[in-house]
């Protein structure tokens, strides 16, 4: 499947405004965390997982999605919420823990839940995997289209909730993607000696549905294959599992000091950084002109700058607001 | 860290348990250590620092994130003449392999009718207040003191921190050990100090089941454990400053639960407020009144008071968490509408 330059050009918004939010983000992570780095303190305490350079998974999977698909996320929700639609003032204003956050401050940037695209994301390993099925399967027993995509880590693919999913959409063939983005590192634990086979795709024989291997953290890559994957679901025909080699380009949370990556790691993924890369190859196929993309580049800048805005602006959660949405 | 002016060597509870587990590696071989990120990183708390170095990678053993795998592994290696101290990160994960801990390692012994002892220590870290959200900074100390079948310790302060995991260790049935990350002396999480005391170099035990009397007082017994004794002995130099004599019994161990000395210091003062981090209804607050109410409750002058969670799940927002948590004022408080209800 190749995309048209309408959708290379949706996927480098969404990449850059991805990025452009994290830096965003981040710094404002920072303010009240020098000298001494505490957790707590800060306009955005807690632990904070960036998922810069990580895009490109997003990107090429969420374009061949509507609002009306689902999307199960993980603990590193913000490229995979910003690829869905996910409403970023509402999702800023629950980083912030502000009472115009989308769940009023009560869930923070582990737990986005966006029900009007419907997105949500859990901070337990492996917990993406069961409720893409539970939505599947609902969208089949009411008659509804729409196709379910969790993401997932490749840690996250030695948890059984995983492995018991997958059997479980094979068997009841449901139209759902399992979406592992790895990065090769759980938290500091690599992936050679974590998991058993060097690549997670070949799990899917195990399962009863088609294994891909993606390499090089490639967007139209990504794009052709999660493409099929959904056609596939869409048609009736069943489940895929999806393996994207991607890189995380920052630590594990913010904070982390990033001691076991091995010397120059970082630095030879900087160079592979996927946003310049598809700048430069938009640019030399002739897709794009400087000018196009320069605007959409001061357009991601100037959609990041309102929502910080918009979050720093807005109330703080009450207090006694803690009490209330237990239930509905 | 030496102290400057009484020279004493005072550890973190992250150093503490570390050097516990690794004296008791040295002189046992059976002694093992698996988790997530235990091995070079050195624990997310701090708490493995250097055991990977000493020990190297086969009794130091850093896990695919397969907690229902390894946990259940442990108890299987425990059965087989093995002493595996697992961690599981956040307690909050249990969710994930409860069936490893409550079904295997706490069933296990009484399935085989005591001939068969699973001699592991499960440790996992409590808490929050630093706006960790709903998945990583609950205690659940109730969860899992209701479950018969293990023995349940949290400590407040490094020594007995240690002396505790040389304890679990050493123990010949499973011990669940609850480690608060606001103690753990991680400047990122926001240390209380009070945690970091003075701990011997040498190998000590520190006893699993008995309570201690933190602070001598007259009129009122706070109980409570891990940062619930922080906050108790700090509403309690509150309660000084306007004449009340408030004792502090820090309960150590959940399972065995020392209720004798609980019911001695309510004997005393004949009042009780016992604090928790974990959720109001059905936890160790409840547990500690009926403890005292059903033995003797013609010792209380009033009605027992609870300082702790409300029922809900852990709020993210810095304020709303920090609304929610049990904290000195609020002790404070209860020990004042204790009064006005006396009269
Ligand atoms: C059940 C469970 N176990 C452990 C953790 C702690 N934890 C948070 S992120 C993480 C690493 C996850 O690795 P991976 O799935 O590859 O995702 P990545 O962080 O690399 O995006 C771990 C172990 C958790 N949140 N839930």
């Amino acid at each position: 499947m190749k995309p048209t330059k309408d959708q290379l050009l949706w996927m480098y918004e969404n990449m850059v405004l991805s990025r452009r939010f994290e830096e965003a983000i981040e710094k404002v992570y920072m303010e009240g965390k020098t000298p001494a780095f505490n957790m707590a303190n800060g306009p955005i305490p807690g632990e904070m997982h960036l998922s810069n350079g990580q895009e490109p998974c997003a990107v090429g999977v969420c374009v061949h999605l509507t609002d009306e698909d689902i999307v199960t996320a993980t603990h590193r929700p913000h490229h995979q919420a910003i690829a869905k639609g996910v409403d970023l003032r509402g999702m800023t204003a629950e980083i912030f823990g502000k009472s115009t956050g989308l769940s009023g401050g009560r869930g923070g940037h582990m737990h986005i839940f966006d029900a009007d695209v419907n997105f949500s994301c859990s901070g337990i390993i492996g917990e993406s995997c069961g409720p893409a099925c539970g939505a599947a399967l609902s969208r089949k027993m009411q008659g509804k289209p729409g196709v379910a995509v969790a993401f997932l880590g490749e840690g996250a693919a030695n948890q059984g909730a995983f492995h018991e999913a997958l059997n479980l959409a094979g068997v009841w063939k449901l139209p759902v993607v399992f979406v592992i983005e790895d990065n090769s590192w759980g938290i500091s634990v690599p992936k050679s000696e974590a998991t058993a086979v060097e690549r997670n795709d070949v799990r899917a024989a195990g399962y009863g549905m088609p294994g891909h291997h993606i390499p090089g953290n490639d967007p139209e890559a990504i794009f052709d294959i999660a493409g099929q994957a959904i056609e596939r679901a869409r048609a009736g025909e069943g489940p895929t599992l999806i393996e994207i080699e991607t890189y995380r380009l920052a630590g594990h949370f913010m904070g982390d000091a990033e001691q076991y990556r091995p010397e120059g790691e970082k630095d030879a993924l900087f160079e592979k950084d996927p946003i310049p890369k598809m700048r430069a190859r938009l640019l030399a196929d002739g897709t794009a002109t400087e000018a196009e993309l320069d605007k959409i580049e001061t357009a991601a800048g100037e959609k990041v700058e309102d929502a910080i805005g918009y979050a720093r602006d807005s109330a703080p959660a009450r207090d006694e607001d803690a009490l209330t949405a237990v239930f509905v | 860290m030496l102290d400057q002016q009484t020279n004493e060597r005072r550890l973190t509870i992250a150093r503490a348990m570390a050097e516990a587990m690794a004296q008791e590696m040295r002189r046992d071989p059976s002694v093992f250590v698996m988790g997530e990120d235990i091995g070079p990183f050195g624990g997310i708390f701090g708490n493995t620092r250097g055991l990977i170095d000493e020990f190297g990678k086969d009794r130091v053993r850093d896990t695919p994130i397969s907690e229902t795998g390894f946990i259940s592994a442990a108890v299987g290696a425990a059965m087989d003449g093995m002493r595996p101290v697992v961690e599981l990160m956040f307690v909050d994960f249990f969710g994930v392999c409860f069936d490893a801990i409550y079904n295997q390692m706490a069933k296990n012994t009484y399935f085989s009718g005591g001939n068969s002892s699973v001699p592991m220590v499960l440790m996992t870290s409590t808490g929050g207040g630093y706006s960790d959200a709903g998945q990583h900074s609950q205690c659940l100390y109730g969860t899992f003191a209701h479950l018969p079948g293990m023995k349940v310790v949290s400590p407040s302060n490094a020594y007995d921190a240690k002396g505790l995991m040389t304890a679990a260790i050493r123990e010949d049935n499973p011990v669940v050990y609850m480690y608060h990350k606001g103690l753990q002396g991680m400047g990122w999480l926001g240390t209380e100090p009070g945690a970091t005391v003075h701990t011997p170099e040498e190998d000590y035990v520190v006893e699993i089941g008995k309570a201690k009397v933190v602070r001598e007082g007259s009129d009122v017994t706070l109980v409570g454990l891990a940062m619930g004794v922080h906050n108790a002995l700090k509403a309690a130099d509150k309660l000084a400053e306007d004449g009340v004599s408030a004792e502090v019994v820090d309960l150590v161990s959940l399972v065995p639960l020392d209720r004798e000395t609980v019911r001695a210091s309510v004997a005393k003062t004949g009042r009780l407020i016992v604090v928790d981090e974990d959720y109001h209804s059905y936890g160790v607050t409840g547990e500690i009144i009926a403890t005292v109410c059903e033995h003797d409750i013609g010792k209380l002058k009033a009605a027992p008071a609870r300082v702790a969670f409300p029922d809900v799940p852990i709020p993210y927002a810095r304020n709303m968490e920090q609304f929610c948590l049990p904290n000195a004022d609020k002790i404070v408080a209860a020990y004042r509408a204790m009064q006005k209800a006396e009269g």
